[in-house]
Protein backbone atom coordinates (compact mmCIF):
# COMPACT_ATOMS: atom_id res chain seq x y z
CA UNK A 1 0.00 0.00 0.00
CA UNK A 2 1.12 3.42 -0.74
CA UNK A 3 -0.13 6.08 0.93
CA UNK A 4 0.74 9.96 0.76
CA UNK A 5 0.51 12.14 4.03
CA UNK A 6 0.06 16.03 3.66
CA UNK A 7 2.36 16.32 0.89
CA UNK A 8 3.50 19.60 -0.34
CA UNK A 9 5.95 20.94 -2.80
CA UNK A 10 6.82 23.81 -4.48
CA UNK A 11 8.89 25.14 -7.28
CA UNK A 12 10.19 28.22 -6.74
CA UNK A 13 6.99 30.30 -5.70
CA UNK A 14 4.20 27.85 -7.40
CA UNK A 15 2.91 25.71 -4.92
CA UNK A 16 2.29 22.42 -7.24
CA UNK A 17 1.23 20.29 -4.08
CA UNK A 18 -0.60 21.54 -1.53
CA UNK A 19 -1.31 19.40 1.93
CA UNK A 20 -2.69 16.55 -0.84
CA UNK A 21 -3.33 13.19 0.86
CA UNK A 22 -3.90 9.56 -1.29
CA UNK A 23 -4.16 6.57 -0.32
CA UNK A 24 -3.12 3.75 -3.11
CA UNK A 25 -4.58 0.07 -2.88
CA UNK A 26 -2.65 -2.44 -2.71
CA UNK A 27 -3.34 -4.94 -6.18
CA UNK A 28 -6.01 -2.52 -7.54
CA UNK A 29 -5.37 -0.09 -10.58
CA UNK A 30 -5.27 3.77 -9.22
CA UNK A 31 -5.82 6.49 -12.07
CA UNK A 32 -4.83 9.88 -10.97
CA UNK A 33 -6.35 12.54 -13.39
CA UNK A 34 -6.50 16.23 -13.38
CA UNK A 35 -5.70 19.21 -16.09
CA UNK A 36 -2.10 19.68 -18.09
CA UNK A 37 0.50 20.89 -15.78
CA UNK A 38 -2.03 20.18 -12.11
CA UNK A 39 0.80 18.70 -10.92
CA UNK A 40 0.42 15.13 -11.89
CA UNK A 41 3.99 13.76 -12.89
CA UNK A 42 5.37 15.86 -9.72
CA UNK A 43 3.16 13.44 -7.64
CA UNK A 44 3.86 10.33 -9.67
CA UNK A 45 7.72 10.91 -8.81
CA UNK A 46 7.19 11.84 -5.32
CA UNK A 47 5.74 8.35 -5.00
CA UNK A 48 9.13 6.63 -6.30
CA UNK A 49 11.61 9.61 -4.48
CA UNK A 50 12.44 11.06 -7.64
CA UNK A 51 11.20 14.29 -5.85
CA UNK A 52 11.38 15.31 -1.90
CA UNK A 53 8.62 16.54 -0.88
CA UNK A 54 8.85 19.92 1.00
CA UNK A 55 6.51 18.82 3.65
CA UNK A 56 4.90 15.19 3.91
CA UNK A 57 5.61 11.50 4.06
CA UNK A 58 5.58 8.96 0.97
CA UNK A 59 5.02 5.77 2.85
CA UNK A 60 5.50 2.88 1.21
CA UNK A 61 4.22 -0.18 2.61
CA UNK A 62 4.75 1.46 5.80
CA UNK A 63 8.27 2.59 5.10
CA UNK A 64 8.34 6.17 4.79
CA UNK A 65 11.07 6.84 1.81
CA UNK A 66 11.33 10.61 2.08
CA UNK A 67 13.33 9.77 5.21
CA UNK A 68 15.46 6.45 3.57
CA UNK A 69 19.13 6.66 2.71
CA UNK A 70 20.37 6.23 -0.92
CA UNK A 71 20.62 2.45 -0.28
CA UNK A 72 17.45 1.94 1.25
CA UNK A 73 15.82 4.09 -1.27
CA UNK A 74 17.01 1.78 -4.03
CA UNK A 75 16.29 -1.25 -2.08
CA UNK A 76 12.80 0.28 -2.08
CA UNK A 77 12.76 1.03 -5.83
CA UNK A 78 13.40 -2.28 -6.44
CA UNK A 79 9.38 -3.33 -5.81
CA UNK A 80 8.75 -0.37 -8.45
CA UNK A 81 8.91 -0.39 -12.55
CA UNK A 82 7.71 3.08 -14.47
CA UNK A 83 6.54 3.78 -17.66
CA UNK A 84 7.60 7.20 -18.58
CA UNK A 85 5.47 9.28 -20.70
CA UNK A 86 8.13 9.02 -23.84
CA UNK A 87 9.19 5.33 -22.33
CA UNK A 88 12.69 6.78 -21.54
CA UNK A 89 14.00 3.81 -23.28
CA UNK A 90 18.20 4.16 -23.70
CA UNK A 91 18.66 5.32 -27.24
CA UNK A 92 22.30 3.86 -27.33
CA UNK A 93 20.56 0.13 -26.51
CA UNK A 94 18.90 -2.03 -28.60
CA UNK A 95 15.39 -3.20 -27.15
CA UNK A 96 16.73 -6.51 -25.64
CA UNK A 97 19.23 -4.51 -24.12
CA UNK A 98 16.97 -1.91 -22.40
CA UNK A 99 15.04 -4.92 -20.94
CA UNK A 100 17.84 -6.57 -19.99
CA UNK A 101 18.99 -3.48 -18.57
CA UNK A 102 17.81 -4.05 -14.50
CA UNK A 103 18.29 -7.82 -14.46
CA UNK A 104 21.68 -7.21 -15.36
CA UNK A 105 22.27 -4.65 -13.28
CA UNK A 106 20.70 -5.81 -9.98
CA UNK A 107 20.46 -9.89 -10.35
CA UNK A 108 23.21 -12.94 -11.43
CA UNK A 109 21.01 -13.81 -13.71
CA UNK A 110 22.84 -16.32 -16.46
CA UNK A 111 22.82 -15.01 -20.04
CA UNK A 112 20.54 -17.56 -21.34
CA UNK A 113 18.01 -16.81 -18.27
CA UNK A 114 18.01 -13.11 -19.02
CA UNK A 115 17.49 -14.13 -22.83
CA UNK A 116 14.32 -15.89 -21.22
CA UNK A 117 12.66 -13.13 -19.48
CA UNK A 118 13.29 -10.53 -22.03
CA UNK A 119 11.40 -12.93 -24.55
CA UNK A 120 8.65 -13.54 -22.00
CA UNK A 121 8.27 -10.20 -21.52
CA UNK A 122 8.01 -9.01 -24.68
CA UNK A 123 5.70 -11.47 -26.01
CA UNK A 124 3.47 -10.27 -23.01
CA UNK A 125 3.24 -6.97 -24.86
CA UNK A 126 3.02 -8.29 -27.87
CA UNK A 127 6.27 -7.49 -29.82
CA UNK A 128 7.88 -10.83 -29.93
CA UNK A 129 11.11 -10.43 -32.48
CA UNK A 130 12.12 -6.97 -31.73
CA UNK A 131 14.89 -7.59 -29.77
CA UNK A 132 17.87 -6.13 -32.06
CA UNK A 133 15.60 -2.59 -32.95
CA UNK A 134 16.95 0.33 -32.03
CA UNK A 135 14.20 2.81 -30.11
CA UNK A 136 14.58 5.16 -33.04
CA UNK A 137 13.06 2.59 -34.80
CA UNK A 138 10.16 2.13 -33.33
CA UNK A 139 6.87 4.11 -33.53
CA UNK A 140 5.78 5.32 -30.07
CA UNK A 141 3.24 2.97 -29.26
CA UNK A 142 5.97 0.35 -29.67
CA UNK A 143 8.30 2.23 -27.27
CA UNK A 144 5.56 2.63 -24.83
CA UNK A 145 5.24 -1.14 -24.98
CA UNK A 146 8.73 -1.85 -24.71
CA UNK A 147 8.76 0.55 -22.19
CA UNK A 148 6.23 -1.40 -20.07
CA UNK A 149 8.14 -4.75 -20.95
CA UNK A 150 11.24 -3.27 -19.16
CA UNK A 151 9.17 -1.99 -16.31
CA UNK A 152 8.06 -5.28 -15.82
CA UNK A 153 11.27 -7.16 -16.38
CA UNK A 154 12.17 -7.46 -12.49
CA UNK A 155 8.53 -8.65 -12.00
CA UNK A 156 7.43 -5.55 -9.74
CA UNK A 157 4.63 -5.13 -7.41
CA UNK A 158 4.08 -1.62 -8.29
CA UNK A 159 3.88 0.06 -11.66
CA UNK A 160 3.55 3.65 -12.28
CA UNK A 161 2.27 4.27 -15.46
CA UNK A 162 2.91 8.40 -16.55
CA UNK A 163 0.44 9.70 -19.05
CA UNK A 164 0.75 5.69 -21.50
CA UNK A 165 -1.77 7.10 -23.89
CA UNK A 166 -0.89 10.29 -24.37
CA UNK A 167 -0.05 10.92 -28.27
CA UNK A 168 -1.21 7.57 -29.47
CA UNK A 169 -3.73 7.09 -32.05
CA UNK A 170 -7.40 5.57 -30.93
CA UNK A 171 -6.70 2.14 -31.49
CA UNK A 172 -3.13 1.77 -29.99
CA UNK A 173 -4.86 4.30 -26.93
CA UNK A 174 -7.14 0.86 -26.29
CA UNK A 175 -4.14 -1.62 -27.36
CA UNK A 176 -2.17 -0.03 -24.32
CA UNK A 177 -4.98 0.31 -22.03
CA UNK A 178 -6.04 -2.99 -22.49
CA UNK A 179 -2.09 -4.39 -22.18
CA UNK A 180 -2.13 -2.46 -18.77
CA UNK A 181 -5.33 -4.36 -17.63
CA UNK A 182 -4.18 -7.41 -18.28
CA UNK A 183 -0.68 -7.14 -17.45
CA UNK A 184 -2.44 -5.71 -13.94
CA UNK A 185 -4.69 -9.00 -13.64
CA UNK A 186 -1.94 -11.22 -14.64
CA UNK A 187 0.65 -10.03 -12.15
CA UNK A 188 -1.95 -8.67 -9.30
CA UNK A 189 0.04 -5.40 -9.38
CA UNK A 190 -0.48 -2.28 -7.66
CA UNK A 191 -0.73 0.37 -10.50
CA UNK A 192 -0.85 3.96 -10.24
CA UNK A 193 -1.96 5.37 -14.01
CA UNK A 194 -1.70 9.14 -15.00
CA UNK A 195 -4.51 9.77 -17.65
CA UNK A 196 -6.24 12.45 -19.14
CA UNK A 197 -8.70 10.22 -21.73
CA UNK A 198 -11.49 9.62 -19.85
CA UNK A 199 -12.27 6.53 -21.44
CA UNK A 200 -9.45 4.83 -19.98
CA UNK A 201 -10.49 5.67 -16.61
CA UNK A 202 -13.58 3.22 -17.14
CA UNK A 203 -11.69 0.53 -18.87
CA UNK A 204 -8.65 0.12 -16.53
CA UNK A 205 -9.50 1.71 -13.00
CA UNK A 206 -10.61 0.46 -10.09
CA UNK A 207 -10.50 3.95 -8.06
CA UNK A 208 -9.57 7.46 -9.48
CA UNK A 209 -8.24 10.38 -7.52
CA UNK A 210 -8.82 13.77 -9.04
CA UNK A 211 -5.93 16.48 -8.10
CA UNK A 212 -7.13 20.09 -8.71
CA UNK A 213 -5.20 22.67 -6.65
CA UNK A 214 -2.70 21.04 -5.38
CA UNK A 215 -5.29 18.40 -3.31
CA UNK A 216 -7.09 15.31 -4.13
CA UNK A 217 -10.57 17.05 -4.62
CA UNK A 218 -12.55 13.24 -5.64
CA UNK A 219 -11.71 9.50 -4.81
CA UNK A 220 -13.23 6.57 -5.32
CA UNK A 221 -14.46 3.89 -7.69
CA UNK A 222 -15.11 5.95 -11.46
CA UNK A 223 -18.59 5.34 -11.15
CA UNK A 224 -18.61 7.36 -7.74
CA UNK A 225 -16.10 10.01 -9.20
CA UNK A 226 -18.18 10.39 -12.46
CA UNK A 227 -21.39 11.47 -10.91
CA UNK A 228 -19.69 13.13 -8.49
CA UNK A 229 -21.45 16.57 -7.42
CA UNK A 230 -17.81 18.55 -7.37
CA UNK A 231 -18.25 21.18 -10.16
CA UNK A 232 -14.27 20.70 -11.00
CA UNK A 233 -15.32 17.22 -11.32
CA UNK A 234 -18.03 17.75 -13.37
CA UNK A 235 -16.57 20.28 -15.67
CA UNK A 236 -13.44 17.80 -16.05
CA UNK A 237 -15.59 14.68 -17.29
CA UNK A 238 -17.82 16.71 -19.19
CA UNK A 239 -14.64 18.89 -20.89
CA UNK A 240 -16.28 21.67 -20.74
CA UNK A 241 -15.37 25.45 -20.90
CA UNK A 242 -17.97 26.70 -18.74
CA UNK A 243 -16.65 25.89 -14.88
CA UNK A 244 -14.54 26.57 -12.22
CA UNK A 245 -11.21 25.33 -14.20
CA UNK A 246 -10.21 28.53 -15.76
CA UNK A 247 -8.19 27.86 -19.06
CA UNK A 248 -5.66 30.69 -18.05
CA UNK B 1 19.19 55.11 -5.88
CA UNK B 2 16.69 51.91 -6.87
CA UNK B 3 18.76 51.79 -9.63
CA UNK B 4 21.79 51.22 -7.03
CA UNK B 5 19.98 48.66 -5.43
CA UNK B 6 18.83 47.01 -8.30
CA UNK B 7 22.62 46.96 -9.54
CA UNK B 8 23.61 44.90 -6.34
CA UNK B 9 20.85 42.70 -5.98
CA UNK B 10 21.60 41.88 -8.99
CA UNK B 11 25.20 41.42 -8.17
CA UNK B 12 24.83 39.57 -5.51
CA UNK B 13 22.35 37.32 -7.00
CA UNK B 14 24.70 36.44 -9.68
CA UNK B 15 27.44 35.81 -6.75
CA UNK B 16 25.15 33.53 -4.75
CA UNK B 17 24.46 31.66 -8.09
CA UNK B 18 28.15 31.15 -9.26
CA UNK B 19 29.02 29.97 -5.50
CA UNK B 20 25.87 27.31 -5.91
CA UNK B 21 26.99 26.46 -9.31
CA UNK B 22 30.55 25.94 -7.82
CA UNK B 23 29.16 23.67 -4.84
CA UNK B 24 27.33 21.72 -7.03
CA UNK B 25 30.17 20.95 -9.24
CA UNK B 26 31.87 19.66 -5.70
CA UNK B 27 29.20 17.62 -4.41
CA UNK B 28 28.93 15.88 -7.87
CA UNK B 29 32.93 15.23 -8.15
CA UNK B 30 33.57 13.82 -4.71
CA UNK B 31 30.15 11.66 -5.95
CA UNK B 32 32.41 10.26 -8.90
CA UNK B 33 35.26 9.83 -6.69
CA UNK B 34 33.57 7.51 -4.46
CA UNK B 35 31.51 5.68 -7.24
CA UNK B 36 34.90 5.56 -8.77
CA UNK B 37 36.35 3.18 -6.61
CA UNK B 38 33.39 1.31 -5.03
CA UNK B 39 32.87 -1.94 -6.84
CA UNK B 40 31.48 -3.12 -9.21
CA UNK B 41 33.14 -1.49 -11.77
CA UNK B 42 31.51 -1.52 -14.90
CA UNK B 43 34.03 -2.34 -17.31
CA UNK B 44 32.16 -3.20 -19.97
CA UNK B 45 30.98 1.26 -19.66
CA UNK B 46 34.23 1.90 -19.03
CA UNK B 47 35.57 0.28 -22.59
CA UNK B 48 33.34 1.71 -24.69
CA UNK B 49 33.73 5.45 -23.34
CA UNK B 50 37.35 4.69 -23.98
CA UNK B 51 36.54 3.49 -27.49
CA UNK B 52 34.59 6.94 -27.85
CA UNK B 53 37.21 9.29 -26.09
CA UNK B 54 40.41 7.64 -27.40
CA UNK B 55 40.12 5.66 -30.57
CA UNK B 56 38.10 7.67 -32.30
CA UNK B 57 40.06 10.85 -31.55
CA UNK B 58 43.13 9.64 -33.38
CA UNK B 59 42.36 10.81 -36.64
CA UNK B 60 41.63 14.35 -35.43
CA UNK B 61 44.48 14.45 -32.81
CA UNK B 62 47.15 13.20 -35.61
CA UNK B 63 46.19 15.73 -38.01
CA UNK B 64 46.47 18.78 -35.72
CA UNK B 65 49.61 17.06 -33.86
CA UNK B 66 51.06 16.31 -37.59
CA UNK B 67 50.39 19.85 -38.79
CA UNK B 68 51.24 21.81 -35.64
CA UNK B 69 54.79 20.08 -35.75
CA UNK B 70 55.45 21.10 -39.31
CA UNK B 71 54.45 24.49 -39.49
CA UNK B 72 56.21 25.06 -35.93
CA UNK B 73 59.57 23.77 -37.93
CA UNK B 74 59.01 26.30 -40.53
CA UNK B 75 58.47 29.37 -38.20
CA UNK B 76 61.14 28.48 -35.29
CA UNK B 77 63.44 27.67 -38.13
CA UNK B 78 62.47 30.97 -39.72
CA UNK B 79 63.74 32.25 -36.34
CA UNK B 80 66.26 30.66 -35.72
CA UNK B 81 68.29 31.14 -38.92
CA UNK B 82 68.83 34.75 -37.88
CA UNK B 83 72.04 33.23 -35.50
CA UNK B 84 72.50 30.05 -37.51
CA UNK B 85 71.21 27.31 -34.79
CA UNK B 86 69.02 26.03 -37.25
CA UNK B 87 70.22 22.61 -35.38
CA UNK B 88 68.08 23.31 -32.65
CA UNK B 89 65.03 23.36 -34.54
CA UNK B 90 64.24 19.76 -33.60
CA UNK B 91 64.54 19.86 -30.16
CA UNK B 92 62.83 22.91 -29.68
CA UNK B 93 59.82 21.93 -31.36
CA UNK B 94 60.07 18.44 -29.67
CA UNK B 95 59.41 20.23 -26.04
CA UNK B 96 57.22 22.38 -26.88
CA UNK B 97 54.88 19.52 -28.30
CA UNK B 98 56.35 17.74 -24.89
CA UNK B 99 55.51 20.13 -22.27
CA UNK B 100 53.09 22.06 -24.21
CA UNK B 101 51.24 22.06 -27.43
CA UNK B 102 50.76 18.12 -27.14
CA UNK B 103 49.08 18.41 -24.19
CA UNK B 104 46.91 21.18 -24.70
CA UNK B 105 45.67 21.03 -28.41
CA UNK B 106 44.82 17.08 -27.63
CA UNK B 107 42.90 18.49 -24.67
CA UNK B 108 41.10 21.26 -26.64
CA UNK B 109 40.24 18.79 -29.62
CA UNK B 110 39.06 16.01 -27.66
CA UNK B 111 36.89 18.64 -25.59
CA UNK B 112 35.34 19.94 -29.67
CA UNK B 113 34.83 16.01 -30.07
CA UNK B 114 34.07 13.58 -27.07
CA UNK B 115 33.25 17.04 -23.99
CA UNK B 116 30.55 18.24 -26.07
CA UNK B 117 29.43 15.07 -27.31
CA UNK B 118 29.21 14.36 -23.25
CA UNK B 119 27.31 17.15 -22.70
CA UNK B 120 24.73 16.83 -25.40
CA UNK B 121 23.94 12.97 -25.12
CA UNK B 122 23.73 13.32 -21.32
CA UNK B 123 21.74 16.23 -21.40
CA UNK B 124 19.65 14.54 -24.07
CA UNK B 125 19.25 11.72 -21.53
CA UNK B 126 17.80 14.07 -18.81
CA UNK B 127 15.61 15.87 -20.86
CA UNK B 128 14.13 12.79 -22.50
CA UNK B 129 13.82 10.84 -18.47
CA UNK B 130 16.58 8.07 -19.18
CA UNK B 131 18.14 9.61 -15.87
CA UNK B 132 14.96 9.51 -14.02
CA UNK B 133 14.54 5.80 -15.57
CA UNK B 134 18.21 4.88 -14.51
CA UNK B 135 16.93 6.32 -10.31
CA UNK B 136 13.97 4.25 -10.85
CA UNK B 137 15.82 1.19 -11.84
CA UNK B 138 18.13 1.88 -9.23
CA UNK B 139 21.07 2.03 -11.32
CA UNK B 140 23.25 5.00 -10.21
CA UNK B 141 23.65 7.22 -12.92
CA UNK B 142 26.98 8.44 -11.65
CA UNK B 143 28.31 5.41 -11.60
CA UNK B 144 26.85 4.34 -14.95
CA UNK B 145 26.99 7.19 -17.26
CA UNK B 146 29.54 9.78 -15.41
CA UNK B 147 32.34 7.33 -13.95
CA UNK B 148 33.14 5.55 -17.17
CA UNK B 149 33.53 8.73 -18.91
CA UNK B 150 35.68 10.35 -16.48
CA UNK B 151 38.32 7.33 -16.26
CA UNK B 152 38.63 7.43 -20.20
CA UNK B 153 39.07 11.02 -20.24
CA UNK B 154 41.78 10.56 -17.88
CA UNK B 155 43.23 7.33 -19.35
CA UNK B 156 42.91 8.16 -22.78
CA UNK B 157 44.49 11.91 -23.23
CA UNK B 158 47.87 10.97 -22.11
CA UNK B 159 47.71 8.13 -24.55
CA UNK B 160 46.29 10.63 -27.33
CA UNK B 161 49.02 13.12 -26.24
CA UNK B 162 51.83 10.47 -26.84
CA UNK B 163 50.28 9.72 -30.60
CA UNK B 164 50.01 13.82 -30.45
CA UNK B 165 53.49 14.36 -30.04
CA UNK B 166 55.14 11.73 -32.05
CA UNK B 167 53.14 12.26 -35.14
CA UNK B 168 54.11 16.69 -34.37
CA UNK B 169 58.19 15.22 -34.09
CA UNK B 170 57.66 13.81 -37.42
CA UNK B 171 56.06 16.37 -38.94
CA UNK B 172 59.24 18.84 -37.93
CA UNK B 173 61.74 15.65 -39.12
CA UNK B 174 60.38 16.08 -42.69
CA UNK B 175 60.18 19.85 -42.76
CA UNK B 176 63.23 20.03 -41.26
CA UNK B 177 65.57 17.44 -42.85
CA UNK B 178 64.36 17.08 -46.70
CA UNK B 179 62.35 20.25 -47.17
CA UNK B 180 64.72 23.15 -45.05
CA UNK B 181 68.04 21.38 -45.28
CA UNK B 182 69.02 21.00 -41.27
CA UNK B 183 71.62 18.81 -41.03
CA UNK B 184 69.79 15.22 -39.89
CA UNK B 185 72.61 14.31 -37.47
CA UNK B 186 72.21 17.52 -35.70
CA UNK B 187 68.55 17.59 -35.64
CA UNK B 188 68.06 14.10 -34.17
CA UNK B 189 70.95 14.20 -31.54
CA UNK B 190 69.94 17.71 -30.20
CA UNK B 191 66.49 16.30 -29.77
CA UNK B 192 67.90 13.20 -27.74
CA UNK B 193 69.77 16.00 -25.45
CA UNK B 194 67.66 18.62 -24.92
CA UNK B 195 64.56 16.39 -24.36
CA UNK B 196 64.49 15.04 -20.92
CA UNK B 197 61.77 12.12 -19.73
CA UNK B 198 60.20 14.63 -17.32
CA UNK B 199 59.68 16.84 -20.18
CA UNK B 200 57.34 14.18 -21.54
CA UNK B 201 56.25 12.47 -18.32
CA UNK B 202 54.97 16.15 -16.67
CA UNK B 203 53.18 16.67 -20.26
CA UNK B 204 51.26 13.22 -19.74
CA UNK B 205 50.16 14.31 -16.23
CA UNK B 206 49.10 17.57 -17.53
CA UNK B 207 47.52 15.50 -20.03
CA UNK B 208 45.29 13.35 -17.64
CA UNK B 209 44.27 16.59 -15.53
CA UNK B 210 42.65 18.18 -18.89
CA UNK B 211 41.11 14.82 -19.63
CA UNK B 212 39.50 15.49 -16.20
CA UNK B 213 38.48 18.30 -16.80
CA UNK B 214 36.82 17.91 -20.25
CA UNK B 215 34.94 15.13 -19.13
CA UNK B 216 33.73 16.26 -16.13
CA UNK B 217 32.67 19.83 -17.49
CA UNK B 218 30.85 17.78 -19.76
CA UNK B 219 29.47 15.18 -17.75
CA UNK B 220 27.91 17.86 -15.20
CA UNK B 221 26.80 20.42 -18.06
CA UNK B 222 25.09 17.63 -19.67
CA UNK B 223 23.84 15.81 -16.62
CA UNK B 224 22.02 18.93 -15.01
CA UNK B 225 20.38 20.27 -18.63
CA UNK B 226 16.72 21.82 -18.13
CA UNK B 227 14.73 23.20 -20.65
CA UNK B 228 14.10 20.64 -24.05
CA UNK B 229 16.47 20.97 -27.16
CA UNK B 230 17.47 24.23 -26.34
CA UNK B 231 18.79 23.42 -23.12
CA UNK B 232 20.99 20.54 -24.91
CA UNK B 233 22.22 22.95 -26.85
CA UNK B 234 23.33 25.56 -24.52
CA UNK B 235 24.99 22.90 -21.86
CA UNK B 236 26.78 21.41 -24.58
CA UNK B 237 28.35 24.96 -25.57
CA UNK B 238 28.93 25.97 -22.25
CA UNK B 239 30.61 22.53 -21.75
CA UNK B 240 32.60 23.51 -24.50
CA UNK B 241 33.44 26.66 -23.51
CA UNK B 242 34.13 26.33 -19.94
CA UNK B 243 36.39 23.34 -20.64
CA UNK B 244 38.38 24.94 -22.93
CA UNK B 245 38.73 27.82 -20.53
CA UNK B 246 39.90 26.12 -17.54
CA UNK B 247 42.35 23.97 -19.32
CA UNK B 248 44.12 26.99 -21.11
CA UNK B 249 44.03 28.51 -17.31
CA UNK B 250 44.81 25.59 -15.48
CA UNK B 251 47.36 24.98 -18.13
CA UNK B 252 49.92 27.98 -16.64
CA UNK B 253 49.48 26.84 -12.77
CA UNK B 254 50.01 23.60 -14.08
CA UNK B 255 53.63 24.32 -15.86
CA UNK B 256 54.52 27.33 -13.06
CA UNK B 257 54.14 24.42 -10.87
CA UNK B 258 56.05 21.05 -12.86
CA UNK B 259 58.44 22.81 -14.64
Amino acid sequence: MIQLVDISKSFKTQKVLDGLNLTIEEGKTTIIIGRSGGGKSVLLKHIIGLIKPDQGKVLVDGDDITAMNDRDLNETRKKFGMLFQEAALFDSMNVFENVAFPLREHTRMKEPEIRERVRSRLQDVGLSGIEGKMPSELSGGMKKRVGLARAMAMQPQIVLFDEPTTGLDPVMTEAIDRLIFETQRKYNLTCVVISHDIKSIFSIGHQVAMLYDGKIIEFGAPEEVKNSENPVVQQFMAGSLEGPISIM
Amino acid sequence: MNSVIAFFDRFGRSIFSALEEMGRMLLLFLSVVAWAVRPPFKMRLIVKQMEFVGVKSIFVVVLTGLFTGMVMTLQICYGFRMFSAETLVGSTVALAMARELGPVLTALMVTARAGSAMAAELGTMRVTEQIDALYVMAANPVKTLIVPRVIAGITMLPVLTVVSVFVGVVGAYFVGVPILDINKGMFMKNMTTFVQLSDIYNGLVKAAFFGLILSFVGCYKGFNTTGGAEGVGKATTEAVVIAAITILISDYFLTALMF
